[in-house]
């Protein structure tokens, strides 16, 4: 199903999609699972399933590969500066010697475990924050929205850019938080909103009155059921931290020396692109491919386990629409 | 607001101090003492704030760290970066808005998938990247041209010498690949969006009836579907906006204009507080203003909201 790329086929994709148990025969003697009924769904979705590959791949390749080849991102070959590619090098030489690939998975290392934790921590933090608000409402849930409006008001980029010769010479784990305060806000947002509805359930209600603790409520039966939702997004919050990262990074604001990221690659070469393309070429395009997997991966993890979301949000724009009016 | 959390982080972080006292052979005490008092240092945070704001209000932001007044550069730099943003986001809405309702016109033919694709391209690809590779190709043209056709150097030629007509052409020539850099994310980012809404109004009700009094579809289309699917790309704009300003930040970097991206860089590189907070007042102005723009818009689009 090539047509999950676009947003507002609901009309032609929903019906197909929802009609679960009909389109997705389950073989006989097995009960249909929702996990399988997922399963089933996101390995129909081509794009999807590419995307996956590509990103497991990634991993793979920036942690197997620098044990498989023979030269180490911090020596040098003083025979060889700034060749193209060749069977030596298989990515070329930087004007120092130093083996392109070695240095493009190490950078690729970098960007890809920054995005992980951002999406993490950030997701995290967006289900504590939201659920938290909604749930308790009063005065928790005013502090908490305003601190969202803040952060959301502000330019995280520009912020995190002036902070940045703070964190000069600090840990790049700073970075990581600092991406991940600035990514988490919408997210929470739409988990307060969940957590109104979802409160007011049946299963939530026993619990609260056989006299479980609120943290226990909030952890064992709010969160289990946003579990689409918060899967979906971080998934797509690997991809923006990755963007945000590099885009940082670019201007020497973000991972600092000694490291390197690809953001970082991609800056200190951009500048000789033209003469020496391999030495941009090679980081980039594992940066644009990374994203676009990483884009792929969300939209079809999106149309399997919620095939009515476009149905939804275009409800919501119309709702929108409405209060405008 | 952000301006003010801008000044105060900026001024909390920065070190100019630092710089000069690593300076070999270290300058004598006095001096530093007096470079402080010129920079405000010995004040705190939020007078110094309110010192520069009362600048700012009769339209002087101040001096930079090397004791040059900003304003006379402000208004150089402003031009520099508002020719790039609105050409870019003319270009980005127009081609914009016009893929996306050729594709939910054509929806699932050959040329859907197509600008689909490009804009999914497109939208994984940052901006450093992709403006690094138009540089590439535009160097690529001109070799195969064998003249400089298209310039990415600067925003003009320096000591370049020819009469009026002659500046424009010279101007246009710097200016076509660094506006292709801005242009291409917004239309892929627009072109999405209008293709969903446009998708939304094709099967709407009133279209089916305005095409049952009579009108072509072609006149159908464009009157009633595109009107309508334009108003909750309104919206859009205030946000593109924002991504635009980041996006001129790393276009002027690459292309060596000296707008206000590029001011920014060099003024956080410089631990320069004034430069600093300017910028990211011209930023504030800029997200209100589209943010009014957005509202005009609305009100245009969709004649309930004029009643109200």
């Amino acid at each position: 199903m090539t047509v999950i790329l676009n947003e507002g086929d609901a009309a032609g994709t929903t019906g197909a999609a929802s009609g679960g148990p009909v389109d997705a025969a389950p073989e006989p003697g097995k009960a249909m699972t929702r996990g399988r009924l997922v399963f089933i769904r996101f390995m129909r979705n081509k794009l999807a399933l590419v995307g996956l590959v590509v990103i497991l791949g990634m991993y793979l390749m920036a942690f197997v590969g620098p044990l498989l080849s023979k030269w180490s991102y911090d020596t040098q070959d003083y025979s060889a500066f700034l060749e193209p590619p060749y069977s030596e090098h298989i990515f070329g030489t930087d004007k120092i010697g130093t083996d392109m690939f070695a240095l493009t998975m190490r950078g690729l290392q970098k960007s890809l475990i920054i995005g992980l934790l951002v999406a993490l921590i950030s997701t995290t933090v967006a289900a504590i924050v939201g659920a938290a608000a909604g749930y308790f409402l009063g005065v928790a849930d005013k502090t908490l929205m305003w601190v969202v409006d803040l952060l959301l008001v502000l330019p995280s980029f520009l912020i995190i850019a002036i902070l940045s010769p703070w964190f000069r010479g600090k840990s790049w784990f700073l970075l990581v938080l600092m991406l991940a305060a600035f990514q988490w806000m919408i997210t929470a947002r739409i988990v307060r909103g969940m957590t109104l509805t979802l409160k007011e359930r049946e299963f939530v209600k026993a619990a609260k009155f056989m006299g479980q603790p609120a943290r226990k409520i909030i952890a064992k039966h709010i969160v289990p059921n946003m579990a689409s939702l918060l899967i979906i997004d971080a998934t797509i919050n690997v991809g923006s931290a990755v963007l945000a990262e590099t885009g940082l990074s670019y201007f020497g604001f973000g991972v600092q020396s000694p490291d390197v990221s690809l953001g970082t690659l991609i800056g200190g070469n951009a500048e000789s692109a033209t003469t020496f393309p391999w030495l941009f070429l090679f980081p980039a395009g594992f940066l644009v491919v990374f994203v676009l997997a990483v884009n792929w991966v969300g939209d079809g993890l999106r149309d399997a386990l919620d095939p009515t979301s476009t149905r939804v949000r275009r409800k919501e724009k119309k709702d929108t629409k409405e209060k405008a009016a | 607001m952000a301006t003010f959390l801008a000044f105060t982080l900026a001024s909390a972080t920065f070190d100019p101090i630092g710089v000069l006292q690593q300076r070999n052979p270290p300058p004598p005490a006095a001096s530093i003492e007096a470079k402080k008092r010129d920079l405000h240092l010995d004040q705190p945070i939020p007078q110094r704030f309110v010192t520069w704001m009362g600048g700012v209000v009769q339209g002087d932001f101040g001096r930079t760290i090397t004791d040059r007044p900003i304003t006379d550069e402000l208004g150089r730099r402003i031009g520099v970066s508002l020719r790039l943003f609105l050409l870019g986001i003319t270009i980005g809405i127009l081609f914009g808005v016009l893929l996306g309702v050729v594709s939910a016109i054509r929806q699932y033919k050959f040329s859907d998938y197509f600008a689909t694709l490009f804009s999914f391209i497109l939208l994984s690809t940052p901006v450093f990247v992709l403006g690094t590779l138009l540089k590439m190709g535009a160097q690529g043209i001109n070799d195969s041209i064998g003249t400089n056709v298209l310039i990415f150097v600067g925003e003009t030629t320096p000591g370049f010498q020819g009469n009026w007509f002659e500046h424009l052409g010279d101007r246009l020539q710097h200016l076509i690949v660094p506006t292709l850099a801005i242009a291409l994310g917004q239309i892929a980012y627009y072109s999405r969006y209008q293709r969903s809404s446009m998708l939304d109004v094709l099967g709407s009700d009133f279209l089916r009836t305005a095409q049952a009094k009579g009108l072509t579809r072609r006149k159908a289309l464009f009157k009633h579907g595109l009107r309508t699917a334009l108003i909750p790309m309104a919206t859009l704009f205030a946000f593109g906006f924002g991504l635009l300003v980041v996006g001129g930040t790393f276009t002027e970097r690459i292309f060596g204009w000296f707008g206000m991206g590029d001011w920014l860089v060099t003024g956080i590189s410089a631990q320069d507080t004034n430069i600093t907070a300017t910028v990211t007042l011209f930023v504030a102005v800029c997200v209100l203003f589209s943010g009014w723009l957005a509202d005009v818009l609305y009100a245009a689009l969709d004649p309930r909201i004029r009643v109200n």
